[in-house]
C-alpha cells in the first residue's frame, strides 16, 4: 500500500512538472527571441536589464502612488512608457502582437491587463461628441487612422 | 465493491445517474459557454443596466446562498437540539448546503465585471464593507460545514458532532444575517435601508432551505422505491408550514412598517399596487404561490398520506422564493432613487422614471449554472457516499427523538 | 519645499545669524507655507487631507436646456455621449419639478464626494476610495465589478463599463468590467487646472459651478458657502456632501 502511495506521488509530481514545463517548449524549441522597436530618446528611465527584470514592480508601485495619493512624478509611468516606446508603425505599444509590450508578453506567455483601461497611444484623443468633422482634423491624433499602420 | 460505491441507491441505477450527469452537464456548457461570451463582450449582452445593475443571477445567487443556509438547518435540529429525526438527516443536509453555496458563489464570481481578478477580491478586505464580511463568511462556510460534514459521517470523530454543529449552526445564522444586510443597509434605496432585512432573510433561509431538503430527500426515497415513514413526513412537513408561515408574518410586518412611514409609501404603492410585473411577482409569487398554496397543501388532509404533495409544497415554497428574490433585487432598483423629495425629476439618465429590465438569455444561463452545480454535485454525492437518511425507528416510537 | 528642507533652512540660519535671526526666519518659514498653499502641489507630493475638494452649484444660473458641462465632461474624459441605459454617465443634467407649486428647476448631477461616501463603505475590495483631498475615486486596479456601490450611491452617480473600450484619453484610464464615476477631472485638479465641466459653465457665461478648497477660508467657494444659503443632495442621510446646490 505504501509502495502504491510512492508511486501515486512520484505520476503526480511529474505531471506537475510537465504542466509547469509546457509554457517553456516555446523557447526550448528556437522560437526567435522576440525584436524589439527600440524607444524614443537617449535611453530607458533605468538600467534596460533592471527594466526587463522589474518593470512590472516600478509600474505597480507608480499605479498606487497616483492612484491612491495623487503622486504624479513622471518617471516610472505608464504614459511615459507608451510616449517613448509606441511602435513607430502601429503608433501603439499593444495593437499588435510586435508592438512593444505584445512583444515579449506574447513570447512568455503572459498576460497583462494594462490595455484594458489605458491607451495603448500617446496622445489625446480628440472629442467625438459634438461635431465629427471638428475632431478628424484634431493634429493631436497620433496616427491618421484607428490603429492604423498600414 | 459495487454494493459499496452504490450504497443505499438500490440497483445501483447506473444508467440513469449517468443520465443526470449529462443533464447536468449540459446546463454547466451552457453556463461556461454564456461566460466566455460575457467575459468576451462584456455585460452589454445582458439585460442588466447602469439602473439595474443586479439582475437574474443575482436572483438566483442569492436564493442558492440564502437557501444553502437555510439547509443546515435540518443537521442543526439534529445536532444542537438533539432530535434524532434529523440526525439521521445530518449528513445529506450538510452536504446540500455545500452544494448549493458553491452554486450561488460560483454565479456572484461569474457575473463580476472582473471575474479573473477573484484573488483581489479574496486578498483585499475592506472591513467597513458587509459585502467583505460577506465572502468571509462564505468562505468560513465551506470550511466549517465541510468538518461539521467529516464528524458526522467519520465514526471516530462523531464525538466532535455536536460542538462542530453548534459553531456552524450560529455560523450560518450570521452568514445569513449578513446577507440581508447587504440589501438593509443601502441606506439611500427606499427598497431596502430596512433592519427587518436581516432576520427577514434568516427566517425565509429556513423555508428555503427545508423546502431543497424535502424536494431532494423525495426525489431520493423515489428513486430507491422507498416510502418514507409517515411519522417522518408530518414533522417535517408542519415545519416546513411553521417557517413558511413565519416568513409570510416577516414579510407583512417589514411592508407594515414601510406603510407607517410616509416617505415609503410610493415605494409600497409601486411593490402592492401598480409595479407591474413587481407586483404580479409579489403578490401571485411570493404571497399566493410561495405561502398561502404550500400552506394550504401541507396543512391538508392529504398531505399526510402523500409524499408527492409535499413535494410539490416544497416545490412552491422554492418558486416563490425565486420571486421573492427578484421582487427585492431587481424590484427595489427599479423603483426611482428620490434625490429630490416633493419633486418630479427626469434626466438623460432614467432619474425619476422606473428603471426596465428585461433579462437576456446569457443571464439566464449565467444564473441557472448556480443550480446546474449544486445539482450535479449533489448527484455525484448522493451516488458515491452514504447520504440517504437512516432512521431510527424505536427511538422515533419511544418518543424519545 | 518639503518638511526637512524646511528644518534645514533653518538650521542654517539659526547657525549663521545666532538668536536674534530665529524670529526672523520662523516668520519666513510660515511665510512659505501660505505660499505654498496657495499654488499647485508638487507632483512627487501626496494629495493632503489640508484640504478637501468641493464645488456649489447655482440652480439658478444654470442655463435651460444647456448642457456644456456634460460635452466638456465627455471631451475630458472619453466618454461617446451616448444615452442608453447600459452607457457611461458622470455628470447629467437633471430637471427637478415642485410638485406642489410646479418651480421648476435645472441642475447638473454628478458625484458628490462625500465625506461619508456610502460607495466607498461598502466596497468590498476598498477599490472604491476617497483620496485625502476628499475627491471620492475608483481604483480600476482592484475593481472586481460588483457594483454594489452602484446599488450604495444615493446619487446614481455610477456608471458600469459594459463594453469593451480603446483609445481612452492616456489621463483618463477606464475600461470594460469596472464602475467609474465623476472624478472631478482629478487630473486637472492635480496640476492646478479647474475640472473640465466647471471651466466649460464659465466659458458659457452662465458661472453656474464654482469649484474650490473648503478647507480654505479664503477660497471663494469658502466665501460662497459663507454668505449663501446652499443645501446638500439628501442632507437627511448625513454624508456631508463635496458638492453643494443654491437656489433649490
Amino acid at each position: 500500500m505504501a509502495k502504491l502511495a510512492d508511486w501515486l506521488r512520484l505520476v503526480v509530481l511529474a505531471g506537475v512538472a510537465a504542466v509547469l514545463a509546457v509554457p517553456s517548449f516555446q523557447a526550448a524549441a528556437g522560437v526567435g527571441l522576440p525584436k524589439l522597436e527600440r524607444g524614443k530618446g537617449e535611453k530607458c528611465v533605468e538600467d534596460t536589464q533592471f527594466m526587463r527584470r522589474n518593470h512590472m514592480e516600478l509600474l505597480k508601485h507608480q499605479r498606487d502612488d497616483t492612484m491612491r495619493k495623487g503622486i504624479r512624478t513622471t518617471k516610472h509611468s505608464l504614459k511615459g512608457c507608451v510616449e517613448c516606446h509606441a511602435g513607430s508603425q502601429s503608433g501603439s505599444v499593444a495593437a499588435g502582437k510586435d508592438d512593444f509590450c505584445m512583444a515579449c508578453h506574447v513570447y512568455t506567455g503572459t498576460r497583462l491587463d494594462c490595455w484594458d483601461c489605458h491607451a495603448t497611444k500617446p496622445g489625446r484623443k480628440p472629442a467625438r461628441v459634438a461635431d465629427p468633422g471638428q475632431a478628424a482634423a484634431s493634429p493631436q491624433m497620433p496616427s491618421p487612422k484607428n490603429g492604423g499602420g498600414q | 465493491m459495487a454494493n459499496e460505491t452504490c450504497l443505499n441507491q438500490a440497483a445501483c441505477r447506473t444508467p440513469q445517474f449517468l443520465m443526470l450527469l449529462v443533464l447536468g452537464g449540459l446546463v454547466m456548457l451552457g453556463t461556461l459557454f454564456a461566460f466566455f461570451t460575457l467575459e468576451h463582450h462584456g455585460h452589454v449582452l445582458t439585460g442588466m443596466n447602469n439602473q439595474i445593475v443586479w439582475g437574474l443571477p443575482h436572483v438566483f445567487a442569492v436564493f442558492l446562498i440564502v437557501a444553502a443556509s437555510g439547509v443546515l438547518n435540518v443537521a442543526s435540529i439534529g445536532s444542537v437540539f438533539g432530535k434524532k429525526l434529523y440526525k439521521a438527516r445530518a449528513p445529506l443536509s450538510g452536504m446540500l448546503a455545500l452544494a448549493m453555496m458553491a452554486g450561488g458563489l460560483a454565479v456572484l464570481v461569474l457575473d463580476l465585471g472582473r471575474p479573473d481578478r477573484l484573488i483581489v477580491a479574496m486578498t483585499h478586505y475592506n472591513f467597513k464593507s458587509i459585502f467583505a464580511w460577506n465572502m468571509i463568511f462564505y468562505n468560513g462556510f465551506f470550511a466549517i460545514v465541510g468538518l461539521y460534514l467529516i464528524t458526522l459521517m467519520d465514526r471516530k470523530l462523531k464525538g466532535f458532532s455536536t460542538p462542530v454543529g453548534f459553531v456552524a449552526f450560529l455560523w450560518r445564522l450570521a452568514l445569513t444575517t449578513a446577507t440581508g444586510s447587504i440589501f438593509g443597509f443601502l441606506v439611500a434605496r427606499a427598497g431596502y435601508n430596512s433592519a427587518l432585512m436581516a432576520p427577514m432573510f434568516v427566517i425565509m433561509s429556513f423555508a428555503y432551505g427545508l423546502a431543497v431538503f424535502l424536494l431532494v430527500q423525495t426525489a431520493m426515497y423515489w428513486w430507491n422505491g422507498l416510502n418514507l415513514d409517515e411519522r417522518v413526513q408530518a414533522r417535517m412537513e408542519k415545519l416546513l408550514a411553521v417557517f413558511v408561515a413565519a416568513s409570510l408574518y416577516f414579510t407583512v410586518v417589514f411592508h407594515i412598517t414601510n406603510l407607517y412611514f410616509a416617505k415609503q409609501w410610493e415605494f409600497e404603492r409601486f411593490i402592492l399596487l401598480d409595479g407591474g410585473i413587481y407586483t404580479v411577482l409579489f403578490w401571485v409569487g411570493q404571497i399566493l404561490v410561495g405561502g398561502i398554496i404550500p400552506l394550504v397543501l401541507l396543512f391538508s388532509s392529504a398531505a399526510r398520506k402523500s409524499m408527492a404533495l409535499v413535494a410539490l409544497a416544497a416545490l412552491l415554497v422554492i418558486i416563490g422564493g425565486h420571486a421573492q428574490m427578484y421582487v427585492t433585487i431587481v424590484g427595489g432598483q427599479a423603483f426611482p432613487l428620490d434625490m429630490f423629495p416633493g419633486y418630479a425629476e427626469s434626466s438623460a439618465f432614467y432619474d425619476g422614471v422606473v428603471a426596465q429590465y428585461s433579462p437576456s438569455i446569457w443571464e439566464f444561463m449565467l444564473g441557472m449554472g448556480g443550480i446546474g452545480i449544486a445539482f450535479l454535485a449533489t448527484t455525484i454525492a448522493v451516488r458515491t457516499f452514504k447520504f440517504m437518511p437512516q432512521d431510527d425507528f424505536p427511538a422515533l416510537e419511544s418518543g424519545k427523538d | 519645499m518639503s518638511a526637512p528642507e524646511k528644518q534645514e533652512t533653518l538650521q542654517e540660519r539659526r547657525e549663521f545669524l545666532k538668536a536674534g535671526a530665529v524670529v526672523a526666519g520662523a516668520g519666513l518659514a510660515s511665510g512659505v507655507l501660505v505660499f505654498g498653499a496657495a499654488h499647485s502641489r508638487p507632483p512627487e507630493q501626496a494629495a493632503s487631507a489640508e484640504r478637501r475638494w468641493g464645488m456649489l452649484i447655482d440652480t439658478n444660473q444654470c442655463g435651460d436646456g444647456c448642457n456644456d458641462c456634460v460635452n466638456a465632461c465627455n471631451t475630458e474624459n472619453g466618454l461617446d455621449g451616448k444615452t442608453g441605459p447600459q452607457d457611461s454617465q458622470w455628470i447629467r443634467k437633471l430637471n427637478i419639478k415642485d410638485l406642489r407649486n410646479g418651480r421648476v428647476h435645472e441642475l447638473p448631477m454628478l458625484c458628490q464626494h462625500c465625506e461619508h461616501a456610502p460607495c466607498v463603505d461598502v466596497c468590498p475590495t476598498g477599490a472604491s476610495m476617497k483620496r485625502a483631498d476628499g475627491i471620492v475615486l475608483v481604483d480600476r486596479h482592484i475593481c472586481i465589478g460588483c457594483r454594489y456601490c452602484m446599488m450604495a450611491c444615493p446619487y446614481k452617480a455610477r456608471s458600469f463599463v459594459h463594453e469593451p473600450l480603446t483609445e481612452q484619453n492616456p489621463e483618463v484610464p477606464r475600461g470594460k468590467g469596472c464602475v467609474e464615476s465623476c472624478t472631478f477631472c482629478v487630473q486637472r485638479v492635480d496640476r492646478d487646472e479647474q475640472p473640465a465641466c466647471v471651466e466649460a459653465c464659465n466659458a458659457k457665461g452662465h458661472q453656474a459651478m464654482l469649484f474650490g478648497d473648503l478647507l480654505d477660508p479664503e477660497s471663494a467657494l469658502s466665501k460662497a458657502l459663507k454668505s449663501q444659503a446652499s443645501t446638500e443632495v439628501r442632507a437627511d442621510l448625513g454624508l456631508n456632501t463635496g458638492v453643494r446646490y443654491q437656489g433649490i
